[in-house]
């Protein structure tokens, strides 16, 4: 996979000196305006996050928080029970990373290097899943977990999220990429075609693999459809649900707790976005065709 | 010993590659191995996909030709749930809604994207092009429950910071979630606000596959500026901007989240999505095959669209 950064290039116009400076000026302008339309909305959840609830509505709004004040994120702690919310997500985003990281191996593996009859057809059938509107199987599989004894628990959310078409096809993709001599080599060597997978393809494939579970995290750790719907009692909410209740439950008065709340839950997704970034983008735009 | 032959690995774009492992093994046990071995391989995803995916797809189809409320047996009623759906005024302004939003919101998010790509693309010092490329990343990283959060309070009417700037350029308060047209412009432009970084990274990268040396032969023929891009990006690109479409309209189709915290679908109905009447009528008021119909429907028209647009782009896409 080529990574997009590889492959920039500019356009050089072949426009006189005078002319040129004048339009990349322009452009930074206009760029930076478009900056502060995305980012400001941010910036000013974080500073009046940072401010006593009293001052919530100041007019004109601060975009940054100079006299940090931490009134708000002790409200949160009180009013709603934040620490089981992250507990929650943290179980259910990172089990469902992990299972996708597992599953998604596994499979694609099978798809790039081993030969079994269906390979093909099977291959098109888990693309085509891809396709399907959540909302449209939603219904059953809330029935289907119901029938089990699952509802309300973590694990409704969980295990219904683990089989991947998109990391499988991914992780295809990867695996594809690396060379089928390795196994031909392993077996000389005498290893079992599952001690090839565990030692020289799986190590190999890590960079894909971190690939799928950063996706998976992002995804899970923002969802909202799928709580809503199966968990009903409040110790089992995760952060995005427990964060629209308590906005119910406060009305408008102290803005500043329910936005300390949402910059909690935004941390996590912070430390992925400066570490993960590149893989998060790559990943995003993965068979696209570009 | 292995006697398997070596075949040149490509790049693994080609789907019918032969497989590499078969080192025959002389014993019979090693030779059933290999046979169910793939299957051991597959069976986590194949099940999984299965149980919650295939058989969900079939159930749902299933479900939308009876009536059951969970509480009682199911009862077939043929094609009457559709009938009802067809007829409900809820449901008809929600798609109608729906329909509306698609198409005001992938203009804007597509326009955006690709204004902002070609801008970013050109000739900026490097360090600025990854701050740019960053920042209009970044909402995409933020849940959209969260995001509809804040941007409540921005659009509030009367403490609002939308409505503070605005009085700044001399206009008066802005009613953005009281009134139907108000609320629809909020959930549109939140909606845009989060996604448009998506298409963004799909133009960046349809830009920066496009050869410099078409720009320097355009620039020889004469071509500055706007032309350039008009009668050079914009055919090139066509591959991406199919792409980036198909994939911002099935997205905006199922939207959900925002309408659902931004204003709960009002006022009145004026801001109701198709999947939020999917998810009222099966969850409030449990009526799962009416809600199974209209799932079934909105399928249909996302694949109608996506057939739509592959069938045009044989006509208008422009492939080197």
């Amino acid at each position: 996979m080529t990574t997009i950064q590889e492959r920039v290039t500019t356009t050089a116009p072949v426009v006189t000196r005078k002319k040129r400076d004048w339009s990349v000026a322009v452009r930074v302008v206009v760029l930076l305006i478009a900056s502060v339309f995305v980012l400001g909305p941010v910036l000013w959840t974080l500073s009046t996050s940072l401010r006593p609830p009293s001052e919530s509505f100041q007019l004109p709004p601060a975009f940054l928080p100079l006299n940090p004040d931490l009134t708000s994120y002790e409200q949160v702690f009180k009013q709603l029970n934040i620490v089981a919310l992250v507990v929650n997500s943290a179980l259910v985003t990172g089990l469902i990373a992990v299972g996708q990281m597992i599953t998604a191996a596994l499979a694609g593996y099978a798809f790039a290097h081993l030969k079994f009859r269906g390979r093909g057809a099977l291959f098109s059938i888990v693309l085509a899943t891809m396709m399907v509107p959540a909302q449209v199987t939603i219904v059953p599989v809330f029935m289907l977990i119901r029938g089990v004894g699952l509802s309300d628990t973590l694990l409704a959310l969980i295990i219904p999220a683990i089989p991947t078409a998109f990391g499988t096809f991914l992780m295809r993709q990867y695996f594809m990429g690396l060379p089928g001599e390795l196994a031909e080599a392993a077996a000389i060597d005498g290893a079992s075609p599952w001690r090839t997978f565990r030692s020289v393809y799986a190590p190999l494939a890590m960079p894909g693999l971190a690939i799928v579970g950063i996706l998976a995290f992002n995804f899970h750790w923002n969802e909202f459809f799928r709580p809503l719907i199966m968990t009903i009692s409040e110790q089992n909410f995760t952060l995005p649900l427990g964060l629209v209740s308590l906005q119910g439950n406060l009305g408008t008065g102290s803005i500043s707790v329910v936005l300390a709340g949402v910059v909690l839950s935004m941390i996590p997704a912070l430390v992925v976005f400066m570490f993960g970034q590149r893989a998060l983008q790559d990943g995003l735009t993965a068979g696209t065709g570009k | 010993m292995s006697t398997a032959t070596s075949t040149p690995t490509g790049t693994g774009s080609e789907p019918g590659r032969k497989p590499i492992h078969k080192h025959t093994q002389p014993s019979k046990r090693g030779r059933m191995q290999q046979r169910w071995l793939p299957w051991a391989f597959l069976a986590p995803t194949i099940v999984g996909m299965g149980i919650f995916t295939l058989l969900p797809i079939i159930a749902s189809i299933a479900l939308a030709f009876f009536r059951w409320d969970i509480i009682s047996a199911p009862t077939f009623v043929g094609f009457d749930n559709f009938a009802e759906v067809v007829q409900d005024p809820t449901v008809r302004v929600s798609f109608i809604n729906t329909i509306v939003f698609v198409i005001v919101a992938v203009a804007l998010q597509l326009g955006l994207a690709l204004g902002l790509a070609i801008m970013v693309q050109e000739k900026l010092p490097a360090w600025l092009r990854v701050f740019f490329r960053s920042a209009f990343f970044f909402p995409l990283i933020l849940s959209a429950a969260s995001v509809s959060i804040f941007m409540r309070y921005l659009f509030n009417e009367q403490f609002g910071v939308v409505n503070w700037l605005l009085s700044i350029v001399g206009i008066p308060a802005v009613p953005w979630l009281t009134t139907p047209t108000g609320s629809a412009a909020v959930v549109i432009l939140v909606y845009v606000w989060q996604n448009f970084g998506f298409s963004f990274l799909l133009f960046i990268g349809g830009l920066a596959s496009i050869p410099v040396e078409t720009y320097e032969a355009a620039s020889i023929d004469g071509a500055t500026g706007w032309r350039k891009h008009w009668f050079v990006t914009l055919p090139l690109l066509s591959p991406t901007t199919l792409v980036a479409s198909v994939m911002a309209i099935i997205n905006a189709l199922q939207v959900f989240d925002q309408p659902y915290v931004l204003t709960r679908g009002g006022p009145g109905d004026s801001t109701r999505t198709a999947v939020m009447v999917i998810f009222e009528s099966a969850f409030q008021r449990l009526e799962f095959g009416q809600a199974s119909a209209i799932g079934v429907i909105l399928t249909l028209i996302i694949m109608a669209i996506t057939a739509a647009q592959f069938r045009l782009s044989k006509r208008f896409v422009f492939y080197q």
